[in-house]
């Protein structure tokens, strides 16, 4: 068989039956449900009388709707109580385990899965939520999925599905200090545009993505999406093997040699060709920051808010000025100059152990600027309980940040936590959108670190600034 | 899901670039479980102020553009989160084609789903016809648009178009047509992965 990329591998594995234009009936391994994406799925399910065909390769866990305060309380907004309800009755009915909100394992959907080793490379998982691309870092082929195609998933276990063209992002150099996989996701969006990625799976590559963790890896291909790719994966290799051996979903001891083995088959050939290829010296990036509505508007923490006068024509020219007047900013504004109300730190993108233990570097003796409201929401309760078995909790606290329980929380702004009209955040999710983290709300995406340094400042901040 | 052929309407002009699924149905709405019946949510949040009065100037509700089965728009429509919602409330508006340089690749297999036709096409071709008075005329047999005079030919994905044309609905066909060969790969994959079938049956 001629060279293969890694997606091509785990694309021919899975074909079920392959359509003349391309397409393909795709097997699905693994599938993660969420309250909120699912309801209207489970309804679809009933009316046409179908059953789970294989009910033990899903998991229903709450995350995008619960509250992130006390969790002995019942849900007090009825909608979504009544949709986290309506998740465990469908999981129940159609015999799909269900980890429910004060379960050990509950947490967002994109940090249970590979928490639990239920992400594995090798696999296709799908999952109604556009994120999904973050279980590519274990060399999966994962995808985001409407309602629709969970039904579909749940009833046949497979997917209509157009072939992507491959896209290779390669990372090289050496990055400094306090510059980590957001930053890199946020430059390449910022360099190449949020439709970079668009028809593509991406694979990163190179010697940057070999020294990773994979909580950062997670990070990065979760970002996909923000390039418009709906896949971005990462080769397995032994960090892979390393993070997922033990995990309660992972192949036991006797499966495990045979996984390996067969994993090891999946890497890209050294002579496969992509159908593109872009690369990115991370050696003298500065942490990012957006400054607009979409994550492609990102700029190093040193720049200045853009001046649309300045843009290379009329339409960018009237966007830029439309992104600076719903933000509040003016032309020429140094970055960190900008004010802000509040600040998150947490979702799936970088709600992970590593995340928090960055913050709390930052954050260690200091106090959180006055007039800021700051809360940092892990991505999982096993985040939460190994944050506070190392006392990060404690260090959270005294600087004056709140510390909550596992969701989505301020990412996607359904439940109590979420921004005024006009406030300002420093946040370490996904999407600076409109209105994402609340109506009229204004989003300056970064990282842990530098959310945490903006929070202490009370400003837009440049991490290396506070913490050599 | 209903059957895509003919659609004819004046065209709702959205000529802005990276309308998100966020713009399209801002998430406060997905505690509804509700997929009937959301044309109300349907770009919300640029339709209906804070305090619950109507936004003057605002495209949707302009109307001229009253009875749009068509969306004319820019690049990157219907990017960002997955939610279906977007596509619901979109047709629950009355919209059945949108046109457009590039979109969300989740939108579009969501729309697929749903009935809903997306078009691609340049954007000087979109500004043209968005320039033309009169209704716009898009026709799935021919992979023809017809905006005033002008007949402007389109292509969508072959299996894309036969689905649309007949009103396909996967779990239908993939029940009704597909069960042994799913079985089949089952028991192959089976036989060399062993392990995704002993850690979850």
């Amino acid at each position: 068989m001629s060279a293969r990329t890694l997606y091509e591998k785990l694309w021919d594995t899975h074909v079920v039956r392959a359509y003349e234009d391309g397409s393909a009936l795709l097997y699905v391994d693994r599938h993660l449900l969420h309250e909120v994406s699912t309801p209207q799925s489970f309804v679809t399910l009933r009316n046409k009388g179908a059953t789970a065909r294989r009910p033990l390769t899903h998991i229903a866990v709450p995350d995008h709707a619960v509250p992130t305060t006390d969790r002995s309380q019942p849900i007090g907004d009825p909608l979504a109580a009544a949709q986290v309800a309506a998740l465990e009755k469908n999981a129940h009915d159609f015999g799909i385990p269900y980890i429910g909100l004060t379960d050990a394992r509950q947490g967002i959907v994109h940090v249970v899965g590979p928490e639990q080793g239920f992400t594995l490379p090798g696999i296709t998982l799908g999952c109604g939520d556009s994120h999904t691309s973050t279980h590519g870092a274990f060399g999966a082929l994962a995808f985001g999925i409407g309602a629709s195609d969970c039904a579909t998933i749940v009833a046949t276990q497979c997917i209509v599905q157009q072939k992507a063209r491959t896209l290779e992002v390669r990372l090289d150099g050496r990055p400094g200090r306090w510059v980590g996989a957001k930053d890199f996701a946020l430059a390449l969006i910022g360099a190449h545009g949020v439709g970079y990625g668009t028809g593509h799976a991406i694979e990163y590559r190179g010697d940057v993505i070999d020294a990773m963790s994979m909580a950062a890896r997670m990070t990065l291909c979760n970002m996909s999406i923000e390039a418009g790719a709906r896949v971005g994966m990462i080769a397995p290799d032994e960090t892979t093997y390393a993070y997922l051996e033990g995990r309660p979903y992972a192949p036991s001891a006797a499966r495990w040699d045979e996984a390996v083995a067969y994993w090891k088959t999946l890497p890209t050939d050294d002579d496969a060709a992509y159908d593109r290829s872009i690369a990115l010296d991370v050696s003298t990036l500065a942490p990012q920051v957006t400054w607009g509505t979409s994550p492609q508007d990102a700029l190093g923490i040193d720049s200045r808010v853009p001046n649309p006068d300045d843009a290379p024509d009329e339409g960018e020219r009237q966007r830029i000025a439309k992104c600076i007047d719903y933000m509040g900013l003016r032309p020429g504004t140094a970055l960190q100059d900008v004010g802000i109300d509040k600040v998150f730190i947490g979702s799936c993108t970088n709600g992970r152990i590593e995340d928090l233990r960055e913050a709390a570097e930052v954050v260690a003796g200091r106090k959180v600027a006055s007039g800021v409201d700051a809360i940092v929401v892990p991505g999982s309760t096993a985040v939460r309980r190994q944050a506070e078995a190392e006392g990060l909790d404690r260090i959270f606290i005294d600087a004056g940040l709140a510390w909550r329980e596992a969701g989505c929380s301020m990412c996607v702004a359904m439940n109590a936590d979420r921004l005024e009209p006009g406030e300002r955040c420093a946040s370490t999710s996904n999407r600076n959108f409109e209105g994402r983290q609340g109506r009229d709300g204004r989003t300056h995406l970064m990282s842990p670190a530098s959310a945490a340094a903006s929070a202490i400042l009370g400003h837009l901040a440049d991490v290396r600034e506070i913490v050599a | 899901m209903k059957a895509f052929t003919t659609v004819s309407s004046v065209a709702l002009p959205l000529l802005e670039d990276r309308i998100d699924t966020d713009i399209l149905y801002p998430a406060r709405f997905l505690l509804l479980m509700e997929r009937e019946g959301l044309g109300d949510y349907f770009c919300r949040d640029r339709r209906i102020d804070p305090d619950g009065k109507p936004i003057p100037g605002n495209p949707v509700d302009d109307p001229r553009h009253a009875g749009a089965q068509i969306v004319l728009t820019g690049e990157d429509f219907g990017c960002g989160s997955s939610r279906e919602q977007a596509v619901w409330s979109l047709a629950g508006y009355g919209i059945r084609c949108v046109i457009a340089p590039s979109f969300g690749e989740i939108f579009a297999a969501n729309c697929l789903r749903n009935g809903v036709l997306t078009i691609v096409l340049p954007r000087p071709v979109i500004d043209r016809i968005a320039a033309q008075p009169g209704n716009v005329t898009v026709n799935l047999q021919d992979q023809t648009i017809l905006a005033s005079s002008e007949a402007i030919p389109f292509q969508v994905p072959p299996a894309n178009r036969v689905r649309l044309l007949n009103g396909w609905d996967d779990i239908d066909l993939i029940l009704e047509e597909e069960g042994p060969n799913v079985s089949a790969f089952e028991q192959d994959q089976k036989a060399r992965q062993p392990w995704l079938y002993e850690t979850a049956q």
